[in-house]
């Protein structure tokens, strides 16, 4: 059943040349949450995000407030793992995140408008990145070359973002930035599932978790996942959690 | 010097089978510059020499039928790239393998096919190494209206070319058509291909494609300028190698290429921000700071 509300996922399968990545995955959540996406390495989290894209050939539902993927695509903002790119590319901070506004921008015309071009500024002004402008972007540290992709998926002005691993070897101040921002964006009413996969920080960073090792061990919110078992479950022999009454220590590989 | 270039650009004057030679180059020079730059950022140099030979079976099989070599040129050239993402999106071969299969099979296939008609007018020689010197106003003409179409299509489909080039993920979760345009982009380079044909043959295309590109890409941070740059020096290519081609009697696909070549190691070298000398004397003066 597809709501307006919710995100919603069914019985949702990806097979990689023959064996299965991802079986049978189901959840739903609400619109203005902040969603981390949890699991051992291998466990198909990245895999998950670009199946709900259609990125992935798959079977089952992905319907987003309603509508499907296609329909949705505008709205969705993605922010690719930071080894996927090329930072040899030619081109300047400013000019990779106004790529965040060329879904925008209808083919015929030729140049981008002022007004994409100032959302451009405004969003990298948010992640502290304006006077980094008119550098290349394999100028910037890891952190920064993170802040310039995030203000790209900003000023795209979408409803729901996805990030794979955003805060890999990153500096802390870069991911304080990150993380305040991404909770600004949910208390706009921005859903946002985040690829993770330090589990130190799970609880303070997010509202909602998916916990993933090839099929959904569980899913909802923070308190009722982040447990022993679900975490034991998930990541068997590759974690230790040890928990007593001052509270949890997850140690993972 | 003075006195060959002086000579030279006499020569053009006169001759009009030189002025077809040396406005056919200059197109070359632009086109081959500007589809090269995706081809360089795309990762598909190997491609791009790929598409070049696969193209002479379709002009020869065009030739036999008595067609416009153009549309044979292309239906081979998009085949192979076809047939190429088929054999490694269905097998565990990776893709250059694919390439290195595709290519040589429509290439070797080409050759067969030439050496049925021998005693024939096509000049296999020509066909592999060019002569620009052979090319005719009628040539000219399709080789401008390749040119037009392509830079026609890089300026319309900027944006989209640009995003999937640099970000293919972000390109597909936006809703870009990522493979057609994997395709659009095989076909415009089957057409430059083609229009190369004359100038520099079918061997050398890829340089022409590449080291402009590349020569431009030590020597820039921004896509546009890349282009342009590019295209520039594909003509200085293009000029420079007729006149060296015209003044010592050599082959002008070959000097074309080796200008380009020259222009590179000028770069490569010399380049303000990613020339081995100063970056050399970058890292010195860091060394001494320490």
């Amino acid at each position: 059943m597809a709501r307006q509300d919710t995100i919603d996922v069914r019985e949702l399968s990806v097979h990689y040349h023959g064996h299965l990545a991802l079986k049978n995955i189901n959840f739903s959540v609400d619109k203005g949450q902040l969603i981390g996406v949890i699991g051992p390495n291998g466990a198909g989290k990245s895999t998950l995000i670009k199946a709900i894209l259609g990125l992935e050939r798959s079977k089952g539902e992905v319907s987003l407030f309603g509508s499907s993927v296609k329909a949705f695509r505008k709205q969705i903002s993605y922010v690719p793992q930071r080894n996927m790119i090329d930072w040899d590319f030619p081109v300047r901070v400013k000019d990779a995140v106004l790529m965040g506004r060329y879904a925008h921008i209808p083919w015929y015309r030729l140049r981008s408008s002022k007004k994409d071009r100032r959302k451009a500024e405004e969003a990298l002004d948010k992640v502290g990145m304006i006077e980094f402008a008119d550098r290349q972007i394999g100028e910037l540290s890891g952190g920064q070359q993170q802040r310039v992709f995030i203000a790209r998926a900003l000023a795209q002005d979408a409803d729901v973002f996805f990030l794979d691993e955003p805060f890999v070897g990153i500096d802390i101040k870069s991911e304080e930035i990150i993380v305040r921002l991404l909770h600004q964006l949910r208390d706009s009413g921005k859903t946002i599932f985040v690829v993770h996969h330090d589990l130190s920080k799970v609880e303070k960073y997010f509202d909602h978790l998916i916990l993933l090792n090839q099929e959904l061990i569980g899913a909802g919110a923070v308190k009722e996942i982040y447990t022993p078992e679900f975490l034991k479950k998930a990541y068997q022999g590759s974690a230790a959690v040890l928990d007593d009454k001052d509270g949890m220590v997850v140690v993972s590989q | 010097m003075i006195e060959q270039i002086i000579s030279f650009a006499d020569q053009v004057a006169r001759y009009p089978y030189l002025q077809n030679a040396l406005m056919a180059a200059i197109a070359v020079g632009v086109i081959c510059g500007v589809i090269g730059c995706y081809i360089i950022l795309r990762g598909m140099a190997l491609m791009g020499d790929a598409i070049s030979h696969a193209v002479l079976p379709g002009v020869v099989i065009a030739y036999m039928l008595g067609m416009n070599f153009f549309i044979g040129a292309v239906i081979t050239g998009v085949l192979t790239a076809l047939a190429i993402g088929y054999i490694s999106q269905n097998s565990r071969i990776k893709e250059d393998s694919a390439i290195g299969i595709a290519f040589t099979a429509m290439f070797a296939l080409g050759v067969v096919l030439i050496t049925t008609m021998r005693g024939s007018s096509v000049d296999l020689w020509h066909i592999l190494f060019g002569n620009v010197l052979a090319v005719g106003r009628t040539d000219f003409y399709i080789t401008a209206g390749i040119g037009l179409f392509v830079l026609l299509a890089v300026f319309v489909f900027y944006r989209p070319l640009l995003l999937s080039t640099f970000d293919e993920t972000m390109a597909k979760a936006t809703g870009l058509p990522v493979k057609f345009i994997h395709y659009m982009l095989m076909l415009l380079l089957s057409l430059v291909t083609v229009a190369s044909l004359q100038t520099v043959g079918i061997i050398l295309v890829v340089a022409m494609l590449i080291t402009p590109g590349a020569t431009a890409y030590l020597l820039t941070d921004r896509f546009p300028v890349m282009l342009g740059l590019s295209a520039l020096f594909g003509v200085i290519s293009a000029v420079a190698g007729l006149f060296f081609s015209v003044v010592y009697d050599v082959s002008s696909g070959a000097s074309i290429v080796l200008v380009a070549s020259a222009l590179f190691a000028l770069a490569f070298f010399f380049s303000p921000k990613q020339g081995l000398v100063f970056r050399f004397f970058r890292s010195r003066t860091a060394d001494q700071s320490v």
